[in-house]
């Protein structure tokens, strides 16, 4: 815990906030997305929106793999599921994301067999244990999650668990933020980039946003120091008129990424032609797939899938927040509808979604004014 | 409108307002969920005509004199582990929620529900560890019942109490009486229940110095009686659905805010980094020997320190305040001068806890 208490340390923080407000040019708004939806969380959690000047807006991006995945593929996987011979297996995030007849968790309550696991390792001890089952892994994040499928997937091939597949939803960072700077509506200044992410792919990727779109960005860790320390690198490269990728979470991301982990990657998976992403609608070469040599592992070629496709409920505004153009309180369901208990959207249900983060920490405190003092 | 009649229409049409399609374990978890079942289905049915606000422990007048009555079960998977076992909890917990409502409990009635095939030893390590408990506390059991079930139809043991306390002279708790300025008390470290049983499990690989921290308050607030008695306005035990959730209740039944100040809340290093891990927020964490206390601000410090002079309770502190804004929530002031909302909990991050 002490590497992390350095990174909120108050004083450091006030002091960063301090130049940070100096820097800023108060005849100007900035827009600066931030990719990841642990650095959305991080921001509303520690408060760091009081902490910044008000011209410095903070868009939430769409790195919040629970998010983006289309309500259709919840459905596929649950209907693969609904077999009583099928355990299926999925990270805690995944319990509560609403699917057209319930989420895993209602499912499990009616007698579905649904565990939570803490690494797809888990899913494989959880295969071993129950030999006469079958366990079906729901894997699902970034480039952050798919090393540790794609190692699973190699333990489960050179060991032969056969009673073990892979429902993949695996997606890629960069077409993302390709098709959020594609869109007409979006005025970004700069990225926060993503953390995480980056200690996998490197910073490399990243290079054509600051030379093809003329945009900074800045890899940042998740503390709060580490958030306001690359807003502050951002606010100096708009201010010297430059546009380049910079690491601010040198002591996580090495420049070239880990190599080891990408070779993991590319061993086991292969591009998807294309693949929807809720709010953003189909991104060609934007997720992943099992290789051919481990279809016996992917759950989409051994079991029948339906393949459903719902298109999210009409008043919902989801892909506008998902995008950046609406903040989370201007969806219609805002609130009313679409609360964490009821959620309608992803984004109300993962802690990394940018409306359960807005309801939990600063929805109702939007509604008054509070002064507080050190004294309480 | 005279009480008869209001008795009547309310059981002409009770107001059910519990929709949800099906129980689900968030249900059982002492947050949103659970707080929906009791006030949308339990209350308009079974107590139509209570008026009191839902607290840890009923007062019933019998014969004239006051008691307090307050009942739980106790299901905690696994059954024994570091700091206690589920025995101690089922006698803890039920002496503790009368404690916060300012009783001590003098009997305590208990039922247990055993799975076929439950080896003897196991039951009667609970059975040492309740009187252990109840000698601790002070407390006699004084009736029983026992049911089995077949085998695979309970997990191992499940174990309920009922218990009836006196008040403790000097205390008169009275929400209505809070006013903006009364000062928020926590008797010390939160989260330490709630992550033991969650590492006690074995399904992660972590492992941590800790232990659970099942105790009886009554020595704490009877301490507390002593010094400050008449200006202690509120008390609760923040089990299930932790501290966010207690305070939530209390600012949503007061209608005030409740403002903290998150340097001034113990969290143990261990509690604090399994949280950071695991993305749980540690005032939602379950505890099962600490309590929460909102007193009168010239009473504070006298409370505080009578707390702190009682052996187990050094660690007590004062977390915050009430004031008018932001009514009906709670609001935590961070390190760095940001604020953020903090909410009940929401869903079960841990199942079965106590």
């Amino acid at each position: 815990m002490k590497f992390v208490d350095e990174f909120r340390n108050p004083e450091l923080i006030r002091r960063t906030a301090e130049e940070i407000r100096r820097l800023a040019d108060p005849n100007r708004h900035y827009r600066l997305m931030e990719v990841c939806g642990g650095h959305t969380h991080a921001i509303y959690r520690f408060g760091l929106k009081d902490v910044l000047p008000p011209n410095i807006e903070l868009i939430h991006g769409p790195g919040c793999p629970v998010c983006v995945l289309p309500m259709g593929r919840i459905d596929d996987a649950l209907s693969i599921a609904s077999d009583p011979n099928v355990i299926f297996a999925a990270f805690g995030d995944m319990m509560r994301v609403p699917g057209t007849h319930g989420s895993p968790l209602e499912h499990k309550a009616r007698g579905m067999d649904v565990r939570i696991v803490y690494s797809p390792a888990d899913a494989i001890k959880l295969a071993k244990a129950n030999p006469d089952r079958h366990v079906m892994f729901f894997a699902i994040g970034f480039e952050t999650t798919a090393p540790s499928t794609a190692l699973t997937l190699q333990r489960a091939r050179r060991e032969g668990i056969r009673n073990f597949s892979v429902f993949c939803n695996h997606v890629t960072i960069i077409p993302a933020i390709r098709a959020i700077l594609d869109s007409p509506d979006m005025r970004l200044d700069g990225f926060v980039g993503p953390g995480h992410v980056s200690t996998v792919i490197g910073c490399r990727p990243y290079e054509w946003i600051a030379q093809n779109q003329n945009k900074p960005i800045v890899v940042s860790g998740f503390e709060p120091l580490d958030i306001l320390q690359s807003v502050l690198m951002l606010l100096r490269q708009l201010s010297a008129g430059e546009a380049k990728v910079e690491n601010q979470y040198k002591r996580v991301v090495p420049w070239e990424g880990n190599s080891a982990a990408l070779r993991a990657m590319a061993d086991v998976f292969q591009l998807r032609p294309y693949f929807e992403w809720r709010g953003l609608g189909f991104i060609s070469q934007s997720a992943l797939r099992l290789r051919d040599e481990y279809a016996d592992w992917d759950a989409e070629r051994i079991f029948s899938v339906p393949g459903i496709r719902v298109t999210d409920p009409k008043a919902a505004q989801c892909g506008e927040v998902l995008k950046g153009v609406l903040r989370p309180a201007q969806c219609k369901l805002f609130g009313n509808e679409c609360t964490p208990e009821h959620p309608i959207g992803a984004l109300m249900v993962s802690s990394e979604g940018s409306c359960a983060a807005y309801y939990s920490y600063e929805h109702r405190k939007a509604a008054v004014a509070i002064k507080v003092g050190a004294e309480a | 409108m005279s009480a008869t009649h209001d008795a009547r229409t309310a059981i002409a049409t009770p107001r059910l307002r519990f929709r949800d399609p099906q129980i689900e374990m968030a249900h059982g978890a002492g947050g949103k969920a659970s707080r929906r079942l009791i006030e949308g289905l339990f209350v308009p049915l079974l107590s139509p005509n209570e008026t009191a606000p839902l607290g840890d422990a009923a007062h019933v007048t019998l014969n004239g004199s006051c008691v307090a009555i307050t009942t739980d079960s106790f299901v905690v998977k696994p059954l024994r582990f570091p700091g206690g076992s589920i025995g101690e909890l089922a006698v803890n917990g039920t002496v503790n929620d009368l404690a916060v409502s300012g009783a001590r409990a003098e009997a305590l009635v208990t039922t247990f529900v055993l799975e076929s095939g439950l080896p003897t030893e196991v039951l009667s390590a609970e059975i040492r560890a309740m009187a252990d408990a109840t000698r601790a506390a002070g407390v006699r059991i004084v009736g029983g019942d026992t049911k089995v079930v077949e085998h695979g139809k309970a997990d191992s043991m499940y174990i309920s109490t009922t218990g009836i306390g006196a008040p403790i002279p000097g205390i008169t708790l009275d929400p209505t009486s809070i006013r903006p300025g009364d000062k928020v008390m926590l008797s010390g470290p939160i989260g330490d229940h709630g992550i033991t049983i969650l590492l006690a499990r074995g399904e992660l690989d972590l492992q941590a110095e800790i232990c659970s921290d099942t105790r009886s308050v009554l020595p704490f607030v009877q301490a507390m009686a002593q010094a400050a008695g008449p200006s202690i306005r509120w008390m609760r035990d923040p089990t299930r659905g932790g501290v966010a959730t207690c305070l939530n209740e209390l600012a949503r039944d007061c209608g005030l805010g409740v403002v903290l100040q998150e340097d001034a809340i113990p969290v143990r290093d261990a509690v604090r980094g399994a949280c950071e891990l695991l993305g749980l927020e540690p005032l939602h964490i379950a505890n099962e020997g600490q309590f929460l206390a909102v007193i009168a601000p010239d009473a504070a410090d006298r409370a505080l320190d009578a707390v702190r002079q009682t052996p187990g309770g050094e660690d007590a502190r004062v977390i915050g305040e009430i004031r008018e804004q932001p009514a009906t929530a709670v609001l935590i002031a961070t390190e760095y001068g940001g604020t953020r909302i903090i909410d009940m909990l929401v869903g079960d991050p841990l199942p079965r806890i106590c």
